[in-house]
């Protein structure tokens, strides 16, 4: 597989977190590891998906969100804020 | 009960005696503040139910961080309107919290004007704490922060604020400087403060000495712990003064010293190889002690405070290290252990937990680290021993059989 660029390793993290969303909530970790799978050990590095991670946030198409924990989940109204 | 929207009988009890009361502060913000008043009726509500009544978290937060903002929702939002959200802001504090009054001024205006105007100085992280603020006011907040030379700190799963005690700056027992490591560390290590990449938090915290003033032996993943290496250094004239203004060095000193290894009978012997560098002598007298002169720190891995399991205490991992710019030793050990924990760690586990589930026999090797025998935490409680050789002879033995 040819190596990715680090905004299609970007858009591949966003179409896993769309696909999730509601169903798991996927840590930066889980994102990380199966962005490596997918794309083989030599073609995406931590660092990329670092890189990949931090082009989601700055652009607001994901947004960190806590559940005890930390994850990447889509932006909508605040998870727990009375409507 | 002057000045407040509601009646609080059980709040005002926390205002008798002789103590400093947080109900005293709100009920003085809460003229001013509609949040404030409607957050000691809820508050007044929770002593009477003996419940909470925030929700904790959610999407909450400042553009391109995950730390740094505690979301905190009323469950009560119908009754207490105006503190249906009161979330917390975590902002960075300079290392060895210092500051001028100046500064001090300037963060407490922030947070007048974008907040309940209530804070907590420090957190248990070691951040500043603004306590209480909208959603929409979070990146006006910042914005003028960040315009004003602060940052926000950690929260949730990342590197926590890196804190440590005053060291160089006003302490004589710092072994390193505290605050030079602090400040590096937090510069270094910006990606894993802001952008939660962990399976779950980690906090570093620095000690200039034994004596341990920021207790990071209980509350920090990583705790680097000034210590030496060569004698203690001892002026016997001081000592003989101390024995003049009727210490009882003999019983006081050398009776309580933890290692036995100090004796007193007009001169002060140390056995410095036996010495466990506990302060205790050098705490009982500063003027004739000094820790000695090749200094460095201890390196522990793994306390933290009941959450998810219990307590935990660090324990030793690098018995010394050099602590000196550009602590590259200290940061590619800290790299291996987030890159370990990353790869076997669970969501909610501590460092310590994952050690204590793994083994040190994993950890070691994956940090680079041979086995050390400062690094047994205590004698093993279970007497069996087994060797894998016993057990090849012993089917050897029944196959033969
Ligand atoms: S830990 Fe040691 S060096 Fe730091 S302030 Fe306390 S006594 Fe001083
Ligand atoms: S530092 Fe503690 S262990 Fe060492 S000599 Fe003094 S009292 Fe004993």
């Amino acid at each position: 597989m040819a190596k990715p660029t680090i905004d299609e390793i970007a858009n591949a993290m966003f179409d896993m977190v769309s696909q999730y969303d509601g169903k798991k909530n996927l840590k930066a970790g889980d994102l990380t590891k199966a962005m490596i799978a997918q794309y083989g050990e030599g073609n995406c590095t931590k660092d990329e998906c670092k890189q990949a991670i931090r082009i989601l946030m700055d652009s607001g198409r994901c947004v960190y969100s806590y559940f005890g924990g930390s994850f990447i989940s889509l932006p909508k109204t605040e998870g727990s804020a009375p409507q | 009960m002057a000045d407040t929207k509601y009646e609080t009988p059980m709040l005002d009890e926390l205002e008798s005696g002789p103590w400093p009361s947080f109900i005293k502060e709100l009920k003085k913000v809460a003229p001013r503040k509609p949040m404030v008043q409607d957050l000691l009726g809820q508050l007044e509500q929770s002593y009477e139910e003996g419940q909470g009544h925030w929700k904790h978290g959610g999407i909450v937060g400042v553009m391109g961080y995950g730390g740094g903002v505690i979301g905190r929702y009323s469950d009560l939002a119908d009754k207490f309107t105006n503190c249906a959200h009161f979330h917390t802001i975590r902002v960075n504090q300079p290392a060895g919290w210092f500051y001028t009054s100046k500064a001090l001024r300037t963060i407490c205006d922030i947070w007048e004007r974008h907040g309940s105007g209530l804070t907590n100085m420090h957190g248990s992280t070691g951040d500043i704490v603004l306590l209480g603020t909208t959603t929409s006011e979070l990146e006006p907040t910042f914005a003028e922060l960040t315009a004003n030379g602060f940052d926000l700190g950690g929260s949730g799963s990342d590197m926590r604020t890196p804190s440590c005690c005053v060291g160089k700056a006003r302490c004589e027992w710092a072994c390193y400087d505290t605050m030079a490591l602090t400040y590096d560390l937090t510069q270094s290590f910006q990606d894993a403060l802001h952008r939660p990449a962990f399976p779950y938090k980690f906090k570093i915290k620095s000690a200039g000495c034994p004596n341990d003033c920021v207790a990071s032996i209980a509350r920090a993943d990583l705790s680097i712990i000034g210590t030496w290496r060569d004698d203690i250094r001892v002026d016997q004239e001081g000592v003989k003064a101390y024995e003049k203004a009727g210490l009882n060095i003999e019983r006081d000193v050398c009776g309580r010293c933890p290692a036995r290894c100090m004796e007193y009978s007009g001169k002060l012997m140390i056995d410095n190889r036996a010495c466990v560098h506990c302060m205790h002598c050098i705490n009982a007298m500063p003027k004739a002690l000094r820790p000695g002169v090749d200094t460095g720190a201890t390196i522990l891995i793994g306390s933290k405070a009941p959450i998810v399991q219990g307590a935990l205490l660090s324990s030793v991992l690098v018995p010394f290290m050099k602590i000196e710019p550009p602590y590259q030793e200290l940061k590619d050990l800290i790299e291996k252990m987030w890159e370990w924990r990353d790869e076997n760690g669970k969501s909610r586990e501590r460092i310590g937990e994952l050690i204590q589930r793994m083994g040190m026999r994993n950890f070691l090797p994956a940090v680079g680290l041979e086995p050390n025998p400062d690094m047994v935490f205590h004698p093993r409680a279970n007497p069996y021993v087994f060797y894998d050789e016993y057990f090849v002879a012993e089917e050897e033995g029944e196959a033969q059989a």
